[in-house]
Formats: C-alpha cells, sequence, structure tokens
C-alpha cells in the first residue's frame, strides 16, 4: 500500500471522467452505444422475419382432407406505401443534412453561429417522418377497407406487425428529433445537441434501411 | 483513502446529487442502482421461495386449506409454479448477480467514474421495476395468475378460453416480459459500452477481472436474446388479443372452434428457446466469474489458467445460441435436427468442464481461508458439478424419451441454475458487504446460513433425480392419479421437509444482512486483502468512485503469493512490485 | 472448517452414489424392443458420469481441507496454470461427451429416423382436455375423415374425435378411451391434438412425444410384454393435466383380434 503521488503519470485517459470528456470522445462513445442498441434492435426484426419466412412455408394440417395444406395468400399492398417511402427517404436526407451541420457547429471556433438565416433541416425531418407516419396509418385504413384487417391472414398480420413495429420505432425517434429541437431552447452546450442529432441522425438512417428491407421483403418474398 | 498508483487530481466535473429524490430514487449513480436492483432481487426472491413452499404443501398435503390463503385449486397450483418460474428466472437470477452487484462493480473493478450512460442505467432499472409491479399485478385481477408454465407454451397461453387465469393475468404476464426485456436491452448496452470504452489506463482486456468478462459477455448475450423474447411476446400479445394466428392452428376447445387457424405452436417454442437457451447462461455466467475471483482471493493464488477461463466463457457464450433445440426434442421437431442440436449441447459442456477443472486447480496448493463468501463459492462448484452431471443425460434425445418433463429436468437446472447462481448472490453478498456499507456480515451467522443452504438445498434436489427416474411428471398439481406415482410419495414428503428447513435458514441471511448494515464489525478499505481495483478506494466508495484520481493499473487482477513480493498479494495499481505473468 | 466440507461434501457424494447404484428408485422396468437399448445406454452414461462425479467432488473436499491455511510459513504455489493440463482435459473432456452422444445415434435412428415398417398396427391417438382417444381405422385400414366442426367432447367416442359419418371410410373406424395392442408387433401411432399441446407418455414403454394441434406426427414402438401400462400425460396442458391418463392394454394377437371385432360388432 504506497500512496504515489510522487510518481504521478500523467499519461491517465481525459475520457474516463465526465467532465473531463472532451467531444470527440463523447461522440465515439455515444456513437458505440448506439451501434450497440441497434443490435438489439436488429435481432427483434431478424425474428419477425424468421416468423415470417417460417409461416409462409408452413403447410397446416387440414382434417378435413386429412392432409397438410398451405395457406399463405400475399395481400396486395397499395401504392400509398411507395409514397411513404419516398417521403421517408426524403426525411433521411434531411437528417443527414442537419446533422453534418450540427457537428460543424460543434466543432468550429465561433460555435455560438445564429441560426435565422439557416434552413431547418432538424424541423423539416421531424415533418416528414411524421408525414410518413401519417402515412402509414392511411396505408393501414385503405388496407382495412378492401378487407385486410390484421387477423384475416397471416400476410396482412406480418403486414400490419412489421409496418407496426417500424413506426413505433421511428416514432420514437421523432420524439428524440424534438428533444433536440427542445434543447437549443434550454440553451444547453452545443457539444449536448450534437451529439444528441448525431445520435439520432444514425438511428433514422436505420430505420430507414430497415424500412427498405420490410417493404422488399412484403414485396419482394411473396 | 485511494492507494496505489494514481494519475493525480483532477478537478471533480460534476458534484453529488443532494436531494433524496435525486440521490436515492431517480439516481444517476451506478452504485445506487445496483442497490435498487439487488433489493429488487431481494424481494422477488422471498416471493419466488414463498410460491414454492406452497407448491410443496400442496404436493404432499393436497387437501389442507392454509391460513389467509385457503384451498389450492389445481389451478392455482400451477399458477403458482409459472409466476415461480418468471419470477425467478427473470427478476432473481437475470436481476441481482447482473443488474446488481454488475452495476455496482463494473465500473469500478475497470477503473471508470460509472456507467457509460447514467440515464439509461436510471431508466433501465425503473423500467425492470415497473415490469415486477406489472407481473405481481396478475395475481390480483380477475382469473388470477397465469397457469401455463414460465415457458408459456401456445395454444395454451394464446387461448383465453383454456383456463382460468389465462386472461386478463396472461397478459399481463406478457407485458411484464415485454417490459423486462426492453430493461434488460437497455442494460445490456450501458454494460458493453462501459466495458470497451471506459477501462482506465493499463487495463487491457487480459487484465480484467473474471467478474468483469463475465458481465461483459453476459450483456453480450442478453443483447442478441432479449430482443427474440420480446418479439415473441408481442406475436403472443396478438394471438391473444388480435385474432391474429401466428402461433395458433386451428383448434377446439371443449367443442368449441376457436378463432384461429394455420398457426405453429412449434414457432413460439423456436423463438422462446432461441432467447431461452443463451437465457440460462446469463443466469449463470456472472457468478461462475465471481467463482474465480473468490478462489482466487481465498485461496492467495492466481486463478489457474486465466486465458482458458475467458475462451472457455467465450465459448459458452457461443455456443449458447447453438444449443436451443435440445429443450424440443419431444416436441415435434425433424429428429435430425434434434441429434445436431445434441452433438452442439454435448460440445457446450466441455468449455463448462474446463472451468471446474480450473477452479479446483486453483485450490490445489493453495492457502485457503474460510471466509463465508469462500464457503459460498466452495459450495457453488459442488453445486455446479452436481447440476452439470445431470446435463449430458438430457444432452442424449434417446435419454430424453424417458427423462423429458420428469423432475430429473426439475434437478438439473435448479441444481446448475437456480442454487448455483443463488450461491453466487449469497456469495456476493458477503463479498461485497464491506465495501458497500462499511462493515462485516456477522461470520458465525453467515456459517450457519451456508450449512442450513448447502445441504438443505442437496436434500430437495437430490431426491428429484430419483423421482424423475422413477417417471414422475412435472408441473403436475398433485399425484394421486396415477398408479405408478403412489409410492413416490415418501420421497416427495422428504423433499417437502427439506425445503421447510432450508428456506427457514434463508431468515438468518435476512436478519444478518439488515442487522449488520447497523451493528457490524466496522471493516477497513480492503478487509479480505484482495487486490482489485474496488479495494484500492475509500468505503463506500465516493461519487466518482476514485475521489477525483484515474487508477493506473499495471499488474493482472490475481497477483497473490508472488514470490519476492512483500505481501502475499499485489494490488493491480502497484507499480513498483514487478509480477510475473501479465 | 476444512474437515467439515470434506466430511459433508464426502457424505452427500457417498450417499447419493449409493442410492444410484442400489437403484432404490429407478427407470420403471421396460416392456418395448427399445427398451433394453435405451436402459443399457442409460447405464453406459450413468457409470460415465458417476465416475466423473465422485472425482469431482472427492477432489474439491480433499483440496479444501488438504490446502487450508495452517500456519503462515507455507506459502502458496505460484503460478498462472498450466496449458497442458488444459489441452489434455479439454480434449479428453471432449471425447468423453461427443463420444458418448454418437454411442447413441443408432438407437435414436431406428426410434426416429426410420417410420414404422408397413403391417404394423395402425393407431391414432387424440389428446384432448384431459382424455385421449384412441381410433383403429378398421378392416379397411383406413382412417376415416374427422371435421372440427363436428368434435363434441362431451357425447364420447367418436363425436369426441370429430368422425365424420359421410365419408365412407368412417363407417369401420373404432374410437375407444383404453388402448389395446397386440404384443410383439409393431404399433404406428399417428399422435394429434386438438386444443392445446399434449404429450403422449408411456414410462413402460420408453416412449414419448408431443401431440401437437396442427400437427399429425408418425411415431413406432413394439411392446413385448403383456400387461397393463399406464399412460400419462407429459405436456402442461391446462388445470386437468394431473388427471390426463390412460390405460395401454397390451396383450397376445388373439385376444387384440377379439377385442377388435366386439368393437366393430357394437357400432351395428
Amino acid at each position: 500500500m504506497q500512496e504515489s503521488t510522487s510518481t504521478v503519470s500523467l499519461g491517465h485517459r481525459e475520457d474516463s471522467w465526465h467532465g473531463e470528456l472532451n467531444f470527440d470522445s463523447r461522440l465515439r462513445r455515444a456513437r458505440l452505444g448506439l451501434v450497440i442498441g441497434l443490435i438489439g434492435v436488429l435481432m427483434i426484426f431478424i425474428s419477425f422475419t424468421s416468423a415470417y419466412i417460417v409461416r409462409q412455408g408452413l403447410p397446416t394440417f387440414d382434417p378435413a382432407t386429412n392432409t397438410l395444406v398451405r395457406d399463405w395468400f400475399s395481400v396486395r399492398l397499395p401504392n400509398l406505401l411507395f409514397l411513404n417511402t419516398i417521403v421517408l427517404l426524403l426525411s433521411t436526407g434531411s437528417m443527414e443534412l442537419a446533422r453534418r451541420r450540427t457537428l460543424r457547429d460543434a466543432k468550429s471556433a465561433d460555435a455560438a453561429l445564429s441560426a435565422d438565416s439557416r434552413i431547418p433541416w432538424l424541423a423539416s425531418t421531424v415533418l416528414l417522418g411524421l408525414s410518413f407516419l401519417v402515412g402509414q396509418w392511411t396505408v393501414w385504413r385503405e388496407l382495412a377497407a378492401s378487407g385486410f384487417y390484421i387477423s384475416t391472414n397471416p400476410s396482412s398480420s406480418f403486414a400490419y406487425l412489421l409496418t407496426g413495429m417500424h413506426g413505433a420505432h421511428l416514432l420514437g425517434g421523432i420524439f428524440a428529433l424534438l428533444a433536440a429541437g427542445a434543447v437549443t431552447l434550454v440553451r444547453r452546450p452545443i457539444e449536448f445537441r450534437a451529439v444528441l442529432v448525431d445520435i439520432v441522425g444514425w438511428y433514422w438512417h436505420f430505420m430507414t434501411v430497415l424500412w427498405v428491407y420490410i417493404l422488399c421483403l412484403l414485396e419482394l418474398a411473396r | 483513502m485511494a492507494t496505489g498508483e494514481f494519475a493525480g487530481h483532477i478537478p471533480h466535473a460534476h458534484a453529488a446529487p443532494q436531494s433524496f429524490i435525486r440521490k436515492w430514487v431517480f439516481s444517476l449513480d451506478h452504485k445506487v442502482i445496483g442497490l435498487q436492483y439487488y433489493f429488487l432481487a431481494l424481494t422477488a426472491v422471498f416471493v419466488g421461495m414463498f410460491l414454492s413452499l406452497l407448491m410443496r404443501i400442496h404436493l404432499v398435503w393436497p387437501g389442507v386449506s392454509l391460513p389467509l390463503i385457503g384451498d389450492i385449486k389445481p389451478e392455482t397450483y400451477l399458477s403458482l409454479l409459472t409466476m415461480h418460474g418468471t419470477i425467478m428466472v427473470f427478476f432473481v437470477l437475470t436481476t441481482a448477480p447482473q443488474g446488481g452487484f454488475g452495476n455496482y462493480f463494473l465500473p469500478i473493478q475497470i477503473g471508470a467514474a460509472d456507467m457509460a450512460f447514467p440515464v439509461l442505467n436510471m431508466l433501465s432499472f425503473w423500467v425492470t421495476f415497473v415490469a415486477f409491479l406489472v407481473l405481481i399485478a396478475a395475481f390480483f385481477v380477475a382469473g388470477g395468475a397465469p397457469l401455463h408454465g414460465w415457458t408459456g407454451y401456445p395454444p395454451l397461453s394464446a387461448l383465453q378460453s383454456a383456463g382460468p387465469g389465462e386472461g386478463l393475468g396472461a397478459d399481463l404476464w406478457v407485458i411484464s416480459i415485454a417490459l423486462f426485456c426492453i430493461g434488460a436491452l437497455m442494460s445490456a448496452l450501458n454494460f458493453i459500452t462501459t466495458t470497451l470504452d471506459m477501462r482506465a489506463k493499463g487495463m487491457s482486456m487480459m487484465r480484467m477481472p473474471l467478474t468483469c468478462w463475465a458481465w461483459f459477455i453476459t450483456a453480450i448475450l442478453g443483447l442478441l436474446a432479449f430482443g427474440v423474447l420480446f418479439s415473441a411476446g408481442i406475436l403472443l400479445l396478438l394471438d391473444r388479443n388480435a385474432g391474429t394466428s401466428f402461433f395458433v392452428p386451428l383448434v377446439t376447445v371443449n367443442g368449441t372452434m376457436a378463432a384461429h387457424k394455420g398457426g405453429s405452436p412449434l414457432l413460439w417454442q423456436h423463438l422462446f428457446w432461441f432467447f431461452g437457451h443463451p437465457e440460462v447462461y446469463i443466469a449463470i455466467l456472472p457468478a461462475m466469474g465471481l467463482c474465480s475471483q473468490l478462489v482466487s482471493v481465498f485461496s492467495r493464488k492466481p486463478i489457474f489458467g486465466y486465458k482458458a477461463m475467458v475462451y472457455a466463457m467465450l465459448s459458452i457464450g457461443i455456443l449458447g445460441f447453438m444449443v436451443w433445440g435440445h429443450h424440443m426434442f419431444m416436441s415435434g421437431i425433424s429428429p435430425y435436427t434434434a441429434f445436431g442440436m445434441s452433438v452442439m449441447t454435448m460440445a457446450i459442456g466441455v468449455p463448462s468442464a474446463i472451468k471446474t477443472f480450473n477452479w479446483i486447480g486453483t485450490l490445489w496448493g493453495g492457502k485457503i481461508r474460510f471466509t463465508p463468501p469462500m464457503l459460498f463459492a466452495i459450495g457453488f462448484v459442488s453445486l455446479f458439478v452436481t447440476g452439470g452431471i445431470s446435463g449430458p443425460f438430457l444432452a442424449q434425445p434417446v435419454l430424453d424419451i424417458p427423462l423429458h418433463e420428469t423432475f430429473f429436468v426439475i434437478a438439473h437446472f435448479h441444481l446448475i441454475m437456480g442454487v448455483a447462481s443463488i450461491f453466487g448472490i449469497f456469495a456476493a453478498t458477503y463479498y461485497w458487504f464491506p465495501k458497500m456499507f462499511g462493515r462485516m456480515m456477522n461470520e458465525r451467522m453467515a456459517r450457519l446460513h451456508f450449512w442450513f443452504s448447502f445441504v438443505g438445498t442437496y436434500a430437495i434436489f437430490m431426491p428429484m433425480h430419483y423421482t424423475g427416474m422413477a417417471a414422475l411428471l412435472r408441473r403436475y398439481s398433485q399425484y394421486t392419479e396415477l398408479a405408478y406415482m403412489h409410492s413416490l410419495a415418501p420421497l416427495n414428503k422428504f423433499i417437502t421437509y427439506a425445503a421447510f428447513i432450508t428456506i427457514a435458514g434463508q431468515f438468518i441471511f435476512l436478519f444478518n444482512l439488515f442487522w449488520s448494515m447497523k451493528r457490524g464489525e466496522k471493516a477497513n478499505d480492503n478487509p479480505w486483502e484482495a487486490t482489485t481495483l474496488e479495494w484500492t478506494t475509500a468505503t463506500p466508495p465516493p461519487h466518482d468512485n476514485f475521489g477525483g484520481l484515474t487508477p493506473v493499473v499495471y499488474n493482472g487482477p490475481y497477483e497473490y503469493s508472488v514470490p519476492g513480493a512483500p505481501q502475499d498479494y499485489l494490488m493491480q495499481t502497484d507499480a513498483a512490485t514487478k509480477a510475473v505473468g501479465h | 472448517m476444512g474437515l467439515a466440507l470434506l466430511l459433508v461434501i464426502w457424505l452427500i457424494t457417498f450417499i447419493s452414489t449409493f442410492i444410484f447404484l442400489a437403484k432404490i428408485w429407478w427407470l420403471p422396468t421396460g416392456a418395448s424392443a427399445a427398451a433394453a437399448g435405451i436402459d443399457h445406454h442409460f447405464t453406459i452414461t450413468f457409470i460415465l458420469m458417476g465416475i466423473v462425479f465422485v472425482a469431482a467432488q472427492v477432489f474439491l473436499g480433499l483440496f479444501v481441507w488438504k490446502y487450508r491455511e495452517q500456519n503462515s510459513s507455507r506459502k502458496a504455489l505460484y503460478t498462472h496454470g498450466n496449458n497442458t493440463m488444459e489441452i489434455a482435459w479439454t480434449v479428453l473432456t471432449a471425447v468423453l461427451f461427443i463420444g458418448l452422444n454418437w454411442a447413441s445415434k443408432p438407437l435414436w435412428a431406428s426410434e426416429r429416423f426410420d417410420p414404422a415398417k408397413s403391417g404394423a398396427v395402425q393407431v391414432e391417438v387424440t389428446g384432448m382436455q384431459f382424455q385421449w382417444y384412441f381410433r383403429y381405422p378398421g378392416p379397411d385400414g383406413k382412417f376415416g375423415a374427422t371435421k372440427p366442426e363436428l368434435i363434441d367432447p362431451s357425447a364420447g367416442g367418436e363425436s369426441a374425435v370429430g368422425l365424420d359419418p359421410a365419408d365412407p371410410a368412417s363407417k369401420d373406424d373404432v374410437v375407444t378411451g383404453t388402448m389395446y395392442v397386440p404384443v410383439n408387433r409393431e404399433v404406428e401411432v399417428i399422435l394429434r391434438a386438438h386444443d392445446v399441446i399434449h404429450s403422449f407418455f408411456i414410462p413402460s414403454m420408453r416412449f414419448k412425444q408431443d401431440a401437437v394441434p396442427g400437427l399429425a406426427i408418425h411415431m413406432h414402438f413394439t411392446p413385448i410384454a403383456t400387461g397393463d401400462y399406464e399412460i400419462a400425460c407429459a405436456e402442461l396442458c391446462g388445470l386437468g393435466h394431473y388427471k390426463m391418463h390412460g390405460m395401454l392394454k397390451v396383450v397376445s394377437q388373439k385376444e387384440y383380434d377379439k377385442w377388435l371385432a366386439a368393437r366393430e360388432a357394437e357400432k351395428q
């Protein structure tokens, strides 16, 4: 047991401590956390995918004929779904622009740049995101109007399930964006906002890629 | 007062919170959150134990009416066992070792000030807490708690008409599990990021204590497995309430056709067990990590084969995702798949055996100190061996034919997962109590608790191998109907008496825990003369764990009895004495 | 304390091993063609794993006593391990575990890979809350159709399985609550379930298989001794799970034929 203040080594890791954490290290840590978290979310959708594939190919026992029969009839997806996809892709574009700008602001010398003469990319993303969700809700209404409810047949069940789970996750992203917007009003340091916007940005892109994947699954794996 | 090598004095960036709410309720401090998880698990384990006691009483005296509880009807028995399993697996075994001790000690053992994301940490506890309340609520709603077992196989769990308790109680059960999954995923994220990104200078991965490796690998398993359980839960909730048929084929309950068709009950089993098998490793890995720690500290010897221990835990983690079919040998899966899964299952026995050899190897040539944590660590090894030995029987599908669904299985998983893991929790409590509360737990009471628990759990679970071989089936609310089961009644009685005695012994622990917080003998900063970072800091550790200093690590975590060293343990932060090894 | 631990660990080990070896409680007597092989493999597993169990507990007990801290002059052995030993016991354990499993493969294959041979006695076994029903195809050798809408458990027998009288093949189907089979002939069982998962378990025949709604699972076994054998449900199926039992009666071929003919005659 020795007091070793006389042999102090100054090569310690600055980023082990909250207060001393520099922006780059905090950003890196937050991104690491996001990647790990997204793996968890990915597993949810991988499970749904395996359930989808299994169910599609599953014969079920028909007691009337004493044989196994297939009962998968693909539901036809409304065209609105493709319009929604475009809206989501646009939103991912505006999200990326918002993300890059906020990062630039955080790293630049005059971090207190005023926001008034600039295009509100963040707000656009929120609006586009909400439009997407409203569009998804409308798709659900269209499906129901043509007689396809969640319980109608296995294909329609999966259509509602996958779009619903994706929508729920996207809604979470929208709340995070609103929080990022609110942060500006509360005047927290720009670095804090930049990390939040960066994380939500990557999360948003993941949600877009996930959506394209779900669309392909529903459309192509019929 | 922190000792060893420290990298200067850094001004403290955030001050400790002052208000009661910020300090003890919505705390962001991993130490407080760890204690919150621990006390949640402590509450849960006593509830779970009480349920099992009611079960054991009913099996031996089916007609008996108990005070306050009344008659235990067949459906009540089944809800007791469902809730017992769910509470124990999720709210005890997945909560105390990881959420409790992992939260408290991972950051300190790697030299960090807190977890990577303190707000997320706080949220993960409160989500888990709400999940527990939702589960307990199932007891009090119309129809009561579900009766479909902790494994919840549909169609039984998917049809409201399949039995009492399968109404709102079953919905609450699913919702509770879904919430638990969310809390577990958040926690896993935190543990992994913290381990990868916040180790102090000199704390390489291969210098981490094996407890940290165990928490790290457990978190990875949780990250990959809980999402699958969550998705299964959503599908089940939809089948129950939205008329979908993911899991339910065309069925007729008591002459009435249900409004489902085409679903597959096996789909649930695949999803559930893909989660469920890694889950049993989630339950046991932290205890394995701790056992390694304790046999080393209290033999005054480095752990035998540190690298092998790490590789063994990694293999268990990876292989753990490839064996889930062994829960389904009799379910109707392809016999070829079954055999493939069984080969992998036998393979996963190998790293577990390696760990056992290494624990025994650490004891060999040591200078063993029989402290309370060491007693429970030794007990852990014995119980792990016994529970493990029944594994290779069940892993071979042809032997699973007579043994599946019998008490042989119950003996196996209780010994190797339930009791062994609980011994790990006890060991951890006795070991880290001085660091958390500044006092020692009473040693005499601890020894008494150990003997009650060690002999008691063997008395409860060893006979279950015999009843299982004799084809006594599990999840039966009474054994009055089948003639061949009558001869096993005396053995069942013995088990129930053993349960009474063992459970009584647990109150010694409960008393000791709270009594020692106020009256225990005062402890210094390193009462066990151990080497890892938590023993370099004050007791209890300050808000940022190291009092504004950053540890610098020079040695591995198990440098005991180093030849030529001034004392028989070398702190990880000790730069002056050079260790041989890593 | 070291001595106490050694004694208790050894005592628990020896007492429990003794009870195993004395077979005070053991697998029920086997009465099927597969039982001998399964029981033999069980014994081999038991002996090998028993040796490992006893050895591990003996060494654990021995070491905690032998290496207890007695006087402060003896130092603990400073070693980080031994790679040769690690490799050795890894290989040995792997050979033991995987070898044991591989040795069981022919048994599993004959039970499950191969379907029933032609000429086997066919019985359709249907599980429902909380009763087993057995259906025989009759002289035409064909099972008649069943319809879920015709299922009426309260009426028992043919109505319980939902037999469709409109199908000509149903006319000679016999449905009973007790299972009769002739001795020394392979029995093909077709397992079905109406409501939830059940499991058809005959301990003496070393036969167990889940009955899953939506599936018709084909299995087989060959009884080799006459007698009455209890059938238990081995998958939690609801509040009556504990009393969902049946009886298998293994009789001579002549008695079986007589019994079946009597059931057919009742249908007229």
